[in-house]
This record gives C-alpha cells, structure tokens and sequence, in this order.
C-alpha cells in the first residue's frame, strides 16, 4: 500500500450528504404522492396518481440503499451504533416499504382485493415517512455509548421529539408530494393537490418552527453554537431565506400558472432544513459521541471506493435523469400500470 | 421466558433471506431471457418473440417489485441485528456492497421503468437496451453479493486488527478462494432454475391446448439452454466441493456427516448424525465413493468432524440432508433433460403428455435446490460469520434483547406470509392465461380495475413503424 495520508472523510461527508439528500427528495416525493394518494375519491384518480411515480419509483427508493451503504462504508462505527439503535423505526420502515413496493403490482393485478392493497399503498407510505422522521429525532437527540456499541435500549428513540419529527417529515415529504402532482397532473387532480399541498405547507412551516426552537432547548451546544456571538449574525440568514421559502411556496401553491415552483421551493425548504440540521450537528455523525473522523473506516476502504463512485454517481445520475426525460409531461392513463 | 436474541436474529436473518433468494433465483434468469427476446424482435421482427415477451415481462414485474422490497430489508438486517459483524467488517466487505448498489441496483431501477412502460415512448432499440441493461445490472449484482459472501466464508486479502478486518488487497479480497465456483454455480442454478420454470409453465399450456406456438418455442429453447446447463451445474457443484474439502474442512465433514478422518472412504448416502456421540446411526454407505467424489482421488483423505474442537463444528443435520435434497434435485432435472432430449430426436416432445406433466412437476425444483444449496453452505459456516475468525456468537447487536428480536421477527414473518403467497398467485395467474395478442391482456385488465372501456390497442407505434 502506497503512503499516501488522505484525509477523504470530508469527501465522503459530501457523498453521503448528498446521497441521503437525493433519497429525501426522490423517495420524498413518490412517498407523499403515496399519502396523497389516500386522499384522492375516485380509482380513476387514484390511477394516475400512481402512475405518476410507477416507472420512477424504484429507481428513487435505491437511494435508500445506496445511503445506508455509503454509511456503513464510509461511517461504519456509525453505521454500527445508529442503526440498532433505531431498530424499530427501521423495522417498521422496512415493512411499511415492503406494502408500498408491491401495492404498485398487487392493486391492479389482484383486482379482488385492490382496497387492501390501496390502503397498503398510502399507510405503507404513511408509515415509512413517519418511521423514518423518528429516525431524524432520534439522531438529533443523540445516543447513549459504550466503546464502539450502542448502549441504550430499543425504546430510547420514542419519544416526544421523534413523535414531532415523524410528524414533521409527513408534512413534508407530502408537500414534496403535492408538487410533484401539480407538475404531472392537470385540472381537478391539479387542483386537489394545491390544496392538500397548503394544509401540508402549514403543517411543514410549524414543525421546522417547533424542531428549530426545541433542538437548542434540548441541547446546550447547539443553543450556543446558534444563538451565540457572532454565529447569531453568521447563521441569520438561514431562518430568513426559509421564511421566504415558506412565503413563495404558499403563494405558488395558490397560483394556477405555477407548476414547478410548488415542488421547486418545496425541495428548498428540504435543503435549508438539512443543513440547518448540520449546522447544529457538525462534526458529529454519532450524536453527540463521535465526529465524522472517530467513526470513518479504514483509508483504503474510503479510497477504494471513492474512485469507483466518483465515476459511478455521474454515470447513474445520467441515466437516471434519462428515464425521468422519457417519461415527462404530464402523466398519461395510457402509461404505466393498466 | 428466556429469550435468546442471537438465536432469534438467526432465524430472523434465515427467514428474510430465504424468501429473497427465491426472487433473483428467478428474476436473474428472467431478465435474461426477456432481453433475449426483445433481441430476437428486435432483429427479426417476429411478432411471436413479442407476445412471448410481453407475457414474461407482465410475469417479471410482478417478481422483480418483490426482490427490491425484500432486498432492501438485506443491509439494514446488518445493521440492525448483526451490528458487532458490521463494524467488524465493514472495511473489507462494505465497498462491496456499496458497489452492487453503484453498479447493479441503480441500473436495474432505472431501465426496468423504460422496460415495464417505455414501449411506446422510446425507439425499439432503445428499448431492447433497456431490456439488456435490466439483465446485466442482475448480474453485476450477482457478482459484488456473491464476492461479499465468499469472502464470509473464505476470506483473504485482509489483516486482522483488534477484531476488526483491514484490508490489505482488494484483488484478493473480491476473487477470494471459494468465489469463482461460488459464483459460476449460483448463476448457473439461477438460469437453471428459471429454465425449468419455463419449460414447466410451456408443457401446461400445451397440454392445455393454449398459445401452443409460443409455448412450443419456449419448451424448445428452454430445455436446449438446459441440456447445456444442468451437467455444467453438477460440474461447478463438484468443483465448489473440492474448493470447499481444501478451505472449509469442518463444513465439508459435516455436509457428508463424516466422523473420522481417514482415506478411502465411503460415501453417506444416508444418515442419522449424533452430534453428542460423535458418529451416525442407520448409515447407508456406498464404499470408496466418498474418496472418489470428494476428492476425485480414490485413495483420497477425507477430513473427519472428531478432527476438529467441538465448538468449531458446524450443525450436522441440516447441512447433510440439504446437501442431499439440492443433489436429488439436480440428478431429476438431469435425467428430465434427458428424456427431453430423446424424446426431441424421436420428434416426440411436445406430444408425450407424460413428459409435459413431468416437466410441471419439476418446474419449481430450482428453488428448492437453491434454497437446499443455500442452507448447506450457510448452515456449514457456523459457527462462524467470517470462517475461522469472527463467531456467529460475537456478531450479533449488543443492545437487543429477545424481546425485541421476537417482534421483530414476527413482524416479518407476518408481512411475507401477506406479500409472497399474494405474488406468487398473481404470478400464477399470468402463467395460466399464458401468451395472448398484444393488447389483449390490456383489455382485460382494463375491465378489472374498473377503468373506463377502451377499444382494443393498435400495436404500439415504435412496432408498427419497424415492420413497415
């Protein structure tokens, strides 16, 4: 093995930043079509709110693989603390997943029980976005450490704080939902989902207001590290653009010549929260044991698979973004599942 | 009650991986053929190759969505119960993983939407490629999976640091001993399995008098690739047996419940082990095959179990009667091969009733002998995760207690007792209805799910553009 001391934790930082940040935003939004998809009154309805995601939805919830993955390569002492520590959560993730992956199949090839499996199709939706907000919490919270093992019970991630942030991710994630349907569908379902879209956006903006006041409640140097001089002036700019997030969201949603804005700001709001939440969280990727650096694997397990992924993630975003164009405009009753 | 948490996250582990195997058991296979299909469409224009196509794809669907929602469960099992093996491994098999991620996950999700739904939207090449990308990104997963699990069992490249694995050679690390023939073997039984699925669903729709012309040529086909793979699969098998006799001894002797070290041995055809008096009752024994077949040497050493400390040696039962099971298994679809290959130079094959209802008695068999394949080799491995080096025992997630682990696996059994048994018959269905007009099924799904009444579809634009 050659010499070479790189230091590649802030390139896998970046990796793995942006590979969790594309599963929130892809699988985002096919899980709050999911939800919407409880809302709509009619099957023909219902039909095409799911084949607006039918040919793209696979392809959005790899990104939760590849995520864990980049964890478990990268982080791999994280990997190996958080994940029993949120055991249930991911439990009830996973199969929450498991009916929404096969509602897409089973509902239009299974005719006779078709209400089972549309009811598996949004609360798996449901259920998997509120699992994994308690996932959020739980991380924000922290975790109770022994050595390299977690040491807490399988219970500490419930708690009041993940039970807001379950919450907060539904909100959101239907938000994402919602602007997804305004772009890829037109009248009367365009309309419902504006709507549904508001009481989404009102449940999004009081809940990034309840986690932003609560988390430096619940935590003393996350309070300082916001609220302390000069960081207060620094860091101000953050509440302020989402705020004007939140004013441009609700306005697009009303607005009937806007299609792209909803999912466009919506995406926004993601970002600003998430890296508001690294913001307090930074250096720390076993809150509030271990740094980024404490909990990397091996250089030549970093190096070994960085060069193979720098070259990977262009090429899969490529033809990634191919099969999104081959399936653009506005979703056809003729396309997907019949 | 005293709960054991490793042993419940053993069989938690067993169970979710049992029923994900039976899918790329089939859907590696399937993706290949249908590319194969769409290939010969394309290059022909044969509407046959299209009916045929559309008929196995409607069938893939339906296999590959239940792969990706109980593979995703896979590395979160890692972490959630086997949480002290992935820190401990996580250097040397993580990149691994991540790449089968990188390389076959992404590239499988993203053309198999092109593929189920891209017909009409993309140009016919483009679609075929869409078709070859699917059954390629299989592969590529079959490979990285499969490299991960050899290393588990015959691990190289590494250097061990206070209980944790270093890598040292990556070249090493993936074309571990045992992969090769791990690998060569387990795509093999895939397309073995799946050619007997199809060669099943073809013999009952001739008998039955339905889509005899696209049947016919499935039958054909299919059980051409088979007379071809099934001896090349006994051949990797024999070969992964003396790749294990030199890497894995303890599995080897417990695969034949083989007590005592010597040469010239005989082979168990049959056994009842007695772990705790070391040695077999009611054995049925042939003489110096044991030798002969594990060691190609008649005069060959065999390694017995009593060789080794009893905490290093593998459960016994299973790995010899599932051995056994997978062995049976692979001998009827030999001689199925061959009586169809036989009964094609009298030009009576597709018109020996007893040999087409044969030939649906044998078309699940693949998944058994995947799953017998499977339990042998794994089972053989305890008690270790990572052979001779890290124990089951000290893999498993310290903060779990058997209380948790029994939710956890009755949650999952409970989901897969819902979903698997459901694909599986709508799966079933399709197979029954068998090939039909392009655009019919379409019409009758239409009425099933209640949508609006359509007229019967043309042939989609890109088909029709192509024969003109």
């Amino acid at each position: 093995m050659n010499a070479l001391v790189l230091d590649l934790v802030p390139l896998w930082t970046l990796i793995l930043g942006v590979g969790v940040c594309f599963y929130v935003i892809l699988d985002g939004f096919d899980l709050g079509v999911g939800m919407l998809f409880g809302f709509q009154p009619d099957t023909d309805s219902r039909n095409l709110v799911m084949n607006s995601i039918a040919p793209i939805w696979d392809g959005n919830e790899t990104w939760l693989v590849l995520g864990g993955l980049a964890l478990l390569a990268a982080f791999p002492l994280a990997f190996a603390i958080i994940i029993p520590a949120v055991y249930f959560p991911i439990l009830i993730m996973l199969l929450a997943l498991i009916f929404r992956g096969v509602a897409f199949e089973y509902r239009f090839r299974d005719a006779e029980h078709k209400t089972f499996w549309d009811h598996g199709f949004t609360w798996g939706s449901a259920i998997a976005t509120f699992a994994q907000g308690m996932v959020l919490g739980a991380f924000i919270q922290g975790f109770e450490v022994e050595g390299r093992h977690f040491a807490g019970s399988s219970w500490d991630f419930f708690t009041p704080f993940s039970l807001l942030t379950g919450a907060a991710l539904v909100f959101g994630y239907s938000l994402l939902g919602a602007g997804w349907l305004i772009m890829k569908t037109e009248g009367e379902l365009q309309q419902r989902a504006r709507r549904l879209g508001r009481w989404c956006f009102l449940g999004v903006f009081a809940s990034i207001g309840l986690v932003s006041i609560w988390t430096p409640l619940m935590n003393a140097d996350i309070a300082t590290r916001w609220f302390s001089w000069p960081n207060i002036f620094l860091l101000a700019p953050v509440p302020v653009i989402t705020a004007l997030l939140g004013w441009i969201e609700w306005r697009s949603l009303g607005n009937p010549n806007s299609e792209f804005a909803p999912f466009l700001t919506a995406i926004g709001l993601f970002l600003i929260s998430y890296i508001g939440i690294g913001i307090s969280l930074w250096p720390m990727i076993v809150p509030h044991s271990y740094t980024l650096w404490e909990a990397a694997s091996a250089e030549s397990t970093q190096a070994f698979l960085a060069v193979g992924t720098m070259f990977l993630l262009p090429v899969i975003l490529m033809y990634t973004g191919w099969s999104y164009w081959v399936f653009r405009g506005k979703v056809r009753s003729d396309l997907g599942y019949h | 009650m005293d709960l054991d948490p490793l042993l419940l996250s053993r069989l938690q582990f067993a169970w979710v991986i049992a029923w994900h195997i039976l899918l790329p058991s089939f859907t590696v296979g399937l993706a290949s053929y249908i590319a194969l299909l769409e290939g010969l469409h394309f290059t022909t224009g044969r509407e046959i190759y299209l009916r045929i196509s559309s008929f196995w794809i409607k069938i893939f669907s339906v296999a590959f969505g239940m792969g990706v929602v109980s593979g995703i469960v896979m590395p979160f099992q890692f972490g959630t119960n086997w949480s002290r093996y992935s820190d401990a491994t996580a250097n040397v098999l993580s990149p691994l993983f991540a790449y089968e991620g990188l390389t076959a996950f992404f590239l499988e999700a993203a053309f198999l939407g092109v593929l189920l739904f891209g017909r009409k939207l993309v140009p016919p090449w483009a679609h075929f490629v869409a078709a070859l990308m699917v059954a390629f990104g299989t592969l590529l997963s079959s490979f990285w999976i499969l490299s991960a699990n050899s290393w588990m069992q015959t691990p190289a490249g590494y250097e061990l640091i206070d209980g944790r694995f270093f890598p040292r050679n990556w070249t090493e690390v993936i074309f571990n001993p045992s992969f090769p023939y791990r690998l060569g073997h387990n795509v093999v039984g895939f397309y073995v399995t799946t050619g007997f699925v199809v060669v099943g669903v073809a013999a009952w729709l001739i008998r039955r008098g339905r889509a005899v012309a696209e049947a016919s040529h499935m039958l054909s086909v299919s059980l051409w690739l088979l007379t071809a793979l099934v001896p090349l699969q006994i051949l990797l098998g024999d070969l992964h047996g003396l790749n294990t006799l030199e890497h894995q001894p303890e599995k080897l002797a417990a695969i034949e419940a083989h007590w005592e070290t010597g040469n010239r041995v005989p082979l168990n055809l049959f056994a009842i082990p007695d772990e705790e008096n070391e040695t077999n009752r009611y054995e049925v024994q042939v003489p110096l095959l044991g030798s002969l077949i594990l060691t190609h040497d008649v005069n060959g050493t065999v390694r017995g179990l009593k060789e080794f400390p009893r905490e290093n040696r593998p459960p016994v039962a299973i790995p010899f009667f599932a051995f056994r099971i997978m062995v049976g298994i692979g001998l009827i679809m030999l001689a199925t091969v061959m009586i169809g290959l036989w009964l094609r130079w009298k030009g009576r094959l597709v018109t020996t009733a007893w040999f087409l209802r044969t030939c649906e008695w044998v078309a699940p068999l693949g998944f058994v002998a995947v799953l017998a394949g499977w339990t042998t080799t794994e089972v053989g491995r305890q008690p270790w995760t990572v052979y001779g080096l890290l124990r089951t025992a000290d893999s498993v997630s310290p903060s779990l207690t058997g209380t948790d682990v029994l939710i956890s696996l009755l949650g999952y059994m409970a989901a897969y007792l819902v979903i698997f048994p459901a694909g599986i018959l709508i799966m079933a269905r399709f197979m029954r209805k068998g090939p039909g007009p392009v655009g019919e099924d379409e019409v009758e799904e239409t009425i099933e799910s209640r949508r609006p009444d359509r007229p019967v579809r043309a042939l989609p634009r890109a088909e029709e553009a192509h024969r003109t």
